[in-house]
């Protein structure tokens, strides 16, 4: 019997299997952790006694509540509030009580928790992976089942290395068509979800496949599992392949010498089977994917960039528009942004910031319009540093600021103001998600680059020579007939 | 260990915006907490509450009495987006033991399950004839799995069996999946042996 990416994945995971009185209980390979939704796990456990049982597949770090400017002359970090430190604290100590590692302040992995476990090998094919945090689906994009789960199962993983889990339903969703130059993975993940709707992928794994899918690299691959959550779906994954098996060689936590080659063998195994079974299919076009950028309050509000927004449907809708300040039938292109942020667990990658870069290299923000850039990691920090980016960025007027989730759900501080409008390519267009009152438009790092020149929504693509237009997916490079360089 | 929940009788609270999400539940920059204690405080803040910290008069969870109207009756797609338990801590803090929708988060239900809150899924015209009388009290029976406007006829609602059975009878989670160790020892011994 054929078997999809996921069953394969879940099958090898199964101690005890589902009964209809029963979920399966499922064993997890990596776990990984943060200072926000653990305390109360390592509370409960420690209530009653127990400890991490393998402490050796928990990985934790700091990102949520971290400041993201550096600490003073006297090494004091400025905390958003007393709270955000204890919490910071409370992580360093349980993780040094139960002999856990944590990339903390001082190591040189710290980073936000779905850049850092990837960037380490930690994730790799065929694993499960959790993490108590939504946006875990990221770690599907090498061939991994992960999915965030609460803080009561964190707390279940971190005493058993198990979870209970009903086995979800399937949905495969295939883009087809080469992706147009300057159409990255974040315009492809809210083409996705606006096609499948807010809730749409609720109960289902997805499975991305097609060959707009297999030409996106790594990263761009990790930010379409990431949002798999905005379309309601716990997990999206993409089959490896050797993209996949490039992008992890070498890396600290991967299998090497012979260990690599078996592991390798196995992971090219994982694609679903020819005739799979799905319980729900999806065809995309993903030739026709254009930029896109969000217009209401939910993540699948979102088209091309300067298309009309549509005419609410109902009174949530209606008051979406009220709230972002939009009106039916206009595009959201001639409203004055306030504040662009780059950075997240969706894109605050190298390629990433080398795509806002590109576009903003020798070119000023936009008096009056505050433009924030996060690296995701501190290896994204070095590298980009190395790479000249920051400077880019600084010298045309943007901030460049030390790792963490920072303005993607403003806990630590950095926030957008009461009534600003914000381009963010983070991952939540909600109500208030950056500071209360703020009011975002998702969009990709060279839109949300090319819209903080301009001080508008604006399509990157107008900034893009034709040089760096052909330097971005492989397949329009394929397309045009340029080689690799 | 969750509240036991077995039957509840009490007037509703109607939120009709349809995907709620987690982040008007309890805002982000709440959960700098380490405990998962008097949340309710935080419940549904930026609604009930102005930038400067005072009340909206006129938001509908300040104006009720949060201890006789413990159901929230809410639009689709209720609790999407983050992952918090924060959600369902702050929500039963408040007063709810729980919520009815047309349609949940998966992350949410599992989560509010595990405190002993319950979402229960209905289709839009069982939601609509319970949103036209919130001041009628409402009866929801786990045991037949019902839930019943006044002397209405009851509706069956669906909820996962093994968490139902934990609500029911007081069950643990962590202990049930402890007392499963053997096997999961079994399954690492034979996963390292490949």
């Amino acid at each position: 019997m054929p078997e999809t990416l996921f069953e394969k994945v879940w099958n090898r995971h199964v101690v005890q299997a589902e009964t209809p009185d029963a979920p399966a209980v499922l064993y997890i390979d990596l776990h990984l952790v943060h200072e926000v939704t653990s305390p109360q796990a390592f509370s409960e456990i420690e209530s009653r006694g127990l400890t991490v049982r393998r402490p050796d597949l928990t990985f934790a770090t700091l990102d949520h509540s971290t400041p993201t400017l550096p600490a003073d002359a006297s090494g004091e970090r400025p905390y958003y509030t007393p709270a955000s430190k204890t919490q910071v604290e409370t992580l360093e100590a349980n993780c040094e009580r139960h002999g856990v590692s944590l990339a903390g302040w001082d190591s040189a992995d710290r980073g936000v928790v779905h850049v850092m476990g990837p960037e380490l090998g930690l994730t790799q094919p065929g694993m499960t992976v959790v993490c108590g945090d939504s946006h875990t689906a990221t770690h599907g994009a090498f061939g991994a089942l992960a999915f965030g789960i609460g803080t009561s199962e964190v707390g279940h993983v971190l005493a058993t290395q198990c979870l209970l889990q009903r086995k979800a339903r399937t949905m495969r969703v295939t883009v087809d068509g080469r992706l147009q130059p300057g159409v990255s993975g974040k315009d492809v993940a809210l083409a996705i979800i606006a096609r499948l709707g807010f809730g749409g992928g609720t109960g289902f794994v997805v499975e991305y496949a097609g060959e707009a899918i297999r030409s996106l690299d790594m990263e761009g691959r990790m930010t379409v599992c990431n949002m798999s959550i905005e379309a309601g779906a716990r997990a999206g994954m993409i089959a490896p392949d050797q993209t996949t098996v490039d992008w992890l060689k070498g890396r600290q936590h991967a299998p090497s010498g012979p260990a690599w080659d078996r592991a390798v063998a196995d992971w090219l195994a994982l694609a679903s089977d020819e005739g799979a079974a799905f319980d729900a299919e999806v065809h995309i076009d993903g030739a026709a994917i254009r930029p896109m950028a969000t217009w209401g309050t939910t993540p699948d509000a979102g088209s091309a960039i300067g298309e009309p927004v549509p005419a609410p449907r109902d009174a949530s809708g209606e008051k979406a528009l009220a709230y972002m300040g939009f009106t039916a039938g206009e595009a959201t292109t001639a409203h004055p942004v306030d504040v662009v942020f780059i950075g997240s667990c969706t894109n605050g990658r190298l390629p990433d910031l080398r795509a806002a870069a590109e576009v903003l290299r020798g070119r000023k923000v936009k008096p009056g319009l505050r433009m924030l850039v996060v690296p995701g990691s501190e290896a994204v920090r070095r590298d980009a540093e190395a790479e000249g980016l920051h400077t880019v960025f600084t010298d045309a007027g943007a901030e460049w600021r030390i790792p963490g989730c920072s303005m993607c759900l403003a806990m630590n501080g950095d926030m957008v103001a009461p009534g600003q409008l914000a381009v963010s390519t983070s991952n939540r267009n909600f109500e208030g998600r950056q500071g209360p009152g703020s009011r975002t438009i998702l969009a990709s790092p060279a839109t949300a680059a090319a819209t903080a020149i301009m001080g508008v929504l604006t399509d990157p693509r107008v900034f893009l020579t034709e040089t760096a237009l052909l330097k971005q997916p492989s397949a329009a490079r394929e397309a045009v007939g340029v080689q690799n360089a | 260990m969750p509240e036991p929940f077995k039957t509840l009788t009490s007037k509703a609270v109607v939120l009709s915006q349809s995907n709620i999400d987690t982040d008007q539940i309890i805002p982000g920059r709440f959960l700098s907490t380490t405990s998962r204690e008097g949340l309710g405080a935080w419940a549904f803040y930026d609604w009930r509450y102005e930038a400067d910290g005072s009340p909206k008069p006129e938001a509908v969870l300040n104006r009720i009495d949060p201890t006789e109207r413990r159901i929230l009756l809410a639009g689709k797609n209720f609790a999407c987006g983050s992952s918090r338990e924060h959600a369902p801590w702050a929500l039963m803090d408040y007063g709810f033991r729980a919520v009815v929708s047309t349609e949940i988060a998966d992350i949410f239900t599992s989560n509010a399950l595990k405190n002993g809150f319950l979402p229960i899924v209905v289709d839009q015209a069982a939601w609509d004839d319970l949103a036209a009388h919130p001041d009628q009290p409402i009866t929801i029976d786990l045991e037949t799995s019902t839930i019943q406007r006044g002397n209405a006829q009851p509706v069956a609602f669906a909820v996962e069996s093994f968490a139902r059975q934990c609500l029911l009878d007081g069950v643990d989670t962590l202990g049930w999946l402890q007392a499963r160790m053997p096997a999961i020892e079994a399954f690492e011994r034979q996963k390292e042996a490949v």
